[in-house]
């Protein structure tokens, strides 16, 4: 006997916690980015096809464009800097409650600074200045 | 007493036959997209004007086009893998599962031959 409608993981009946959110925003960032790869493959595909192709990218450089790209950047940066966490956890370091938050933090703190200093650094956008 | 065979305890790879294979490319497609990711992002920096002739010369070198490819391949391989786990943890009815993986797996390497075919068309194709 088969039943299709078994109970989930009761994730909602469990407390909010730092380390249970960051995994999530692993998996959803992670999630994110298997998406943002078609817009990379589409950037590189247009490029492929000449200069007048490369227009078709002008959006990115409208607010909603320039929000997309803001939210994959950092997205980007967060499934970077909390994939190197993990690493460190399957080196079997940093297993303590107290370290597992410590690096949490420093996951969060890390990845602010390093999108606020790309998106400083970063003069022009694909489609920006065609 | 059990009743499987020496020989699969020995290869200890369990009832789906892979063993730690999944999980170990995981780590092993991670560890190479630390140090691409880092490369692609400073990449962006560093070509600033996203016109088409400045990206075109910029891709076109070989150190580039060869960093691009391994990083476009990598990226889809930890993805399709990502996605795989995602999939098989959320989506229970059998069909639809199955249906989606190979959905996932399909659309993953078209991403992957369009990604490296462009770079090579520009780096290789006298496009530049």
């Amino acid at each position: 006997m088969t039943n299709d409608n078994r109970p989930l993981s009761p994730f909602h009946h469990y407390k909010p916690q730092l380390t249970s959110l960051l995994s999530f925003a692993h998996r959803l960032s992670g999630i994110a980015l298997s998406f943002s790869a078609v817009g990379l493959v589409y950037w590189l595909m247009l490029l492929a096809d000449g200069p007048v192709a490369l227009d078709r990218l002008a959006i990115l450089a409208t607010i909603p464009g320039r929000i997309v790209l803001a939210i994959v950047s950092l997205a980007f940066f967060y499934h970077l800097n909390n994939g190197v966490r993990h690493l460190f956890w399957d080196l079997g370091m940093g297993f303590e409650i107290s370290r597992t938050y410590l690096s949490g933090w420093l996951v969060l703190i890390v990845t602010v600074l390093m999108w606020a200093v790309f998106w400083i650094a970063i003069s022009g956008l694909p489609g920006g200045q065609v | 007493m059990s009743l499987r065979s020496p020989l699969s305890k020995v290869k200890g790879l369990g009832s789906a036959k892979e063993g730690t294979g999944h999980w170990w490319m995981q780590r092993v497609t991670a560890l190479a997209l630390v140090v691409l990711g880092f490369w692609f992002i400073i990449s962006l920096v560093a070509i600033g004007d996203f016109g088409y002739q400045h990206t075109v010369a910029w891709l076109a070198r070989p150190l580039n086009a060869v960093l691009l490819s391994s990083f476009v391949m990598t990226l889809l391989y930890h993805s399709k893998l990502g996605v795989q786990i995602v999939i098989e943890d959320y989506v229970s009815a059998s069909a639809w599962k199955v249906g989606s993986l190979l959905f996932s797996v399909f659309v993953h390497l078209l991403l992957a031959v369009t990604g490296v075919f462009s770079i090579l068309r520009i780096s290789v194709g006298g496009l530049s």
